[in-house]
């Protein structure tokens, strides 16, 4: 074992090792892909815009954050609280009979026949867009939150041993690591969903499996750095065990390293669940899921009635961005510049 | 040392990806043997065709086996739904996906490098704040969300491109004018699904040459240039240029990989019959032997490419060689 590991190197939040090392700047599988472009394109953004008069406003989190954490906030709330909101359509429930014709693909502020406004209007089968498109939040915002949380729990585990103890753990780890990155990301999880079956649950276990490798490069990658700094040295010289100096020293400063990815991750996770409910492998239709909605509002453009896609998009889209900038503001309030760790 | 150390960890790596997708076969639901044997099948008859597929075999002798049919005879089973053969809808399919990765890559370099090449004259400046603030979109945004509002607007409103029905690359034409007609055709029916794959990639390559750009205008050769005169968009061009474009390389080199991924929900969007929409249609259907024989095609093309990236960068960076060599 050499003095220094090989693949230590503070200057990169990427401590990626053998074959597909390099490939952390970019990670397959287009959207799932984002996410470890999407970090170095914010750190080498960054390096040069953080001036000396940044340096004092970036202790405040700004109105853009409070504006893009309340939207996903509002959304959360909402979603929790779908089946209880009053004047809330049920979102698989269609008009029958003479009605069905009439209110097929109304677009937003139409009123129904039965004298209701549809707000956000309805689909090809005459179902409230409002309300499908809040259930559908529920399996977006359920899967995005659940992969990336216990992809933290499971991947920052394996990060923290792997950069805490090094040599053959170390090795270990990362080559499992490494061959869940050789397979683009979007694959990865559509076979992981074909072998389980569709459905929440099966969706949630493949965006874990795919976010596991990420988190858990990013937090050995700052496990590394940390636990060669003096206060670890000192903890370990005054005979603190391997568990307290883990728990105690290390896992608070690499969980706030990791925190700003915390949302970045979420957007990546719901972006995912997007393609596969939009291939169909998400959850059981009629419930809604965004996904499933961009999906079937496909021939919609072409017939014209374009709102009817646009309706879920434009939730999807304006909450990647809010996600995006939560995640931007807070790392620029930690004041986290991966040289700087 | 360096490549042999590589090559090394290649082969492991093929071997692990390989196995992969031979277990991805077994774990789907639905075994081979009740799917062939049909309704009403005994034990026996059960038994029978298990023995005959070799499925009572332990895993690795089923393993080697498989390997050898997919390395030695190019076999790699045929569809349960309609009995194609992979490898031949592979092969028909193959040219499609490659083209269109590669015209997305080529649109993303066409546009992210001059982008960059513009942020760095004046970082900082009006066209870097657009182009920071398109490159944030364009990142965080999925590119399935992307085909829906450009088919909207080039396909449905505008009519400039179309939505669906490609038109597929014919070589050996008769004349040149047909030639060049059908390559333009291809060319137009293909760029709207290529910009989709292309923009998130522009933008990665766009702030990623800035920023090394940026640090390269720190150097003192650059400031030598400037003393001597030259001038700052030929300081750019002709000193700059070249030695930012180490992560430009990488990144293009693994971002291949990374595109065909993409493939798979754009060409089922705008209807392409490439990999990407056999492995969709593959899940739909639940059909085996097709999703394994993509899985392990597009997994092995892309651990092939990091590969090559590895090595192309050690050897465009002797630092690298030395430091992986040494450690």
């Amino acid at each position: 074992m050499p003095e220094q590991h090989p693949d230590f190197d503070p200057e990169t939040l990427d401590g990626g090792s053998g074959l597909v090392g390099v490939s952390s700047l970019a990670v397959e599988g287009g959207l799932l892909a984002g996410e470890e472009a999407d970090i170095e394109l914010r750190r080498l953004a960054d390096e040069d815009d953080l001036g000396a008069a940044d340096e004092v406003a970036k202790k405040k989190l700004g109105v853009v954050f409070w504006i893009a954490a309340g939207w996903v906030i509002l959304l959360a709330l909402l979603a929790l609280l779908a089946p209880v909101l009053p004047g809330l359509a049920d979102p698989v429930e269609q008009p029958r009979g003479t009605d069905a014709l009439l209110e097929k693909s109304l677009p937003p502020l139409s009123t129904r026949v039965d004298g209701d406004l549809a707000v956000l209007g309805t689909d090809n089968l005459g179902r409230d867009q409002l309300s499908r498109v809040i259930y559908g939040a529920r399996v977006s915002l359920a899967v995005g939150f659940g992969s990336v949380f216990l992809g933290t729990l499971i991947g920052g585990t394996i990060g923290l041993m792997a950069g805490y103890f090094r040599g053959r753990l170390d090795t270990g780890f990362m080559a499992a690591m490494d061959i869940l990155l050789a397979f683009p990301a979007l694959l990865l999880a559509l076979s992981i969903v074909a072998i389980r079956g569709k459905g929440l649950v099966n969706a949630l276990i493949a965006l874990t499996v795919v976010a596991i490798p990420t988190i858990a490069r990013l937090t050995r990658a700052n496990t590394l750095v940390f636990s060669q700094r003096e206060f670890v040295v000192a903890a370990r010289t005054l005979g603190a065990s391997h568990t307290r100096v883990i728990t105690k020293e290390i896992l608070p400063n690499t969980f706030l390293a990791l925190l700003p990815f915390i949302p970045l991750g979420i957007a990546v996770a719901i972006a995912a669940e997007g393609a596969l409910a939009y291939l169909g492998q998400s959850v059981e239709l009629p419930d809604p899921s965004w996904g499933a909605m961009i999906s079937e509002g496909r021939p919609q453009l072409d017939e014209g009635n374009w709102w009817v896609p646009m309706v879920p998009i434009a939730f999807l889209v304006v909450t990647l961005i809010s996600l995006n900038l939560v995640g931007d503001r807070l790392r620029e309030y930690f004041g986290i510049k991966e040289g700087s760790l | 040392m360096f490549v042999v150390k590589k090559l090394a960890q290649l082969v492991a790596v093929l071997i692990v990806v390989s196995f992969f997708s031979f277990t991805l076969l077994t774990l789907l639901p639905g075994d081979a043997v009740t799917v062939r044997c049909g309704v009403g099948c005994t034990q026996e008859q059960a038994d029978e065709l298990r023995t005959e597929l070799g499925l009572d075999q332990p895993i690795p002798v089923q393993y080697a086996k498989w390997l050898k049919a997919v390395v030695v005879d190019r076999d790699l089973q045929a569809s349960t739904v309609d009995q194609q053969p992979v490898a031949e809808a592979l092969r028909q399919r193959l040219p499609v996906t490659l083209e269109l990765v590669v015209y997305a890559q080529l649109i993303a370099l066409l546009v992210g490098i001059p982008a960059a090449l513009l942020s760095a004259r004046k970082p900082g400046g009006a066209f870097d704040r657009i182009a920071t603030l398109f490159a944030a979109l364009f990142i965080s945004i999925p590119n399935y969300v992307f085909a829906f509002v450009l088919i909207l607007l080039f396909a449905v409103t505008w009519q400039i491109f179309p939505a669906a029905n490609y038109t597929n690359l014919e070589w050996l034409m008769p004349d040149v004018g047909a030639q060049l007609s059908n390559l333009w055709e291809n060319l137009r029916s293909l760029f709207l699904p290529a910009l989709c794959l292309a923009l998130a990639e522009m933008a990665v390559y766009s702030r990623v040459l800035r920023n090394d750009l940026i640090s390269t205008l720190q150097e003192d050769y650059v400031m030598m240039a400037r003393a001597k005169g030259l001038s700052p968009s030929y300081i750019l061009r002709r000193h700059a240029l070249r030695p930012s474009t180490f992560s430009l390389i990488t990144l293009a080199g693994i971002n291949m990989g990374r595109l065909i991924g993409g493939t798979i929900i754009i060409e089922a969007i705008f209807n392409i019959n490439g990999v990407g929409s056999y492995v969709a249609q593959a899940i739909i259907k639940r059909d085996g032997p097709p999703l394994q024989g993509a899985v392990l095609v597009i997994a092995t093309g892309y651990v092939l490419i990091n590969f090559a990236v590895d090595l192309l960068y050690a050897v465009l960076d002797p630092r690298i060689r030395h430091a992986r060599a040494t450690s």
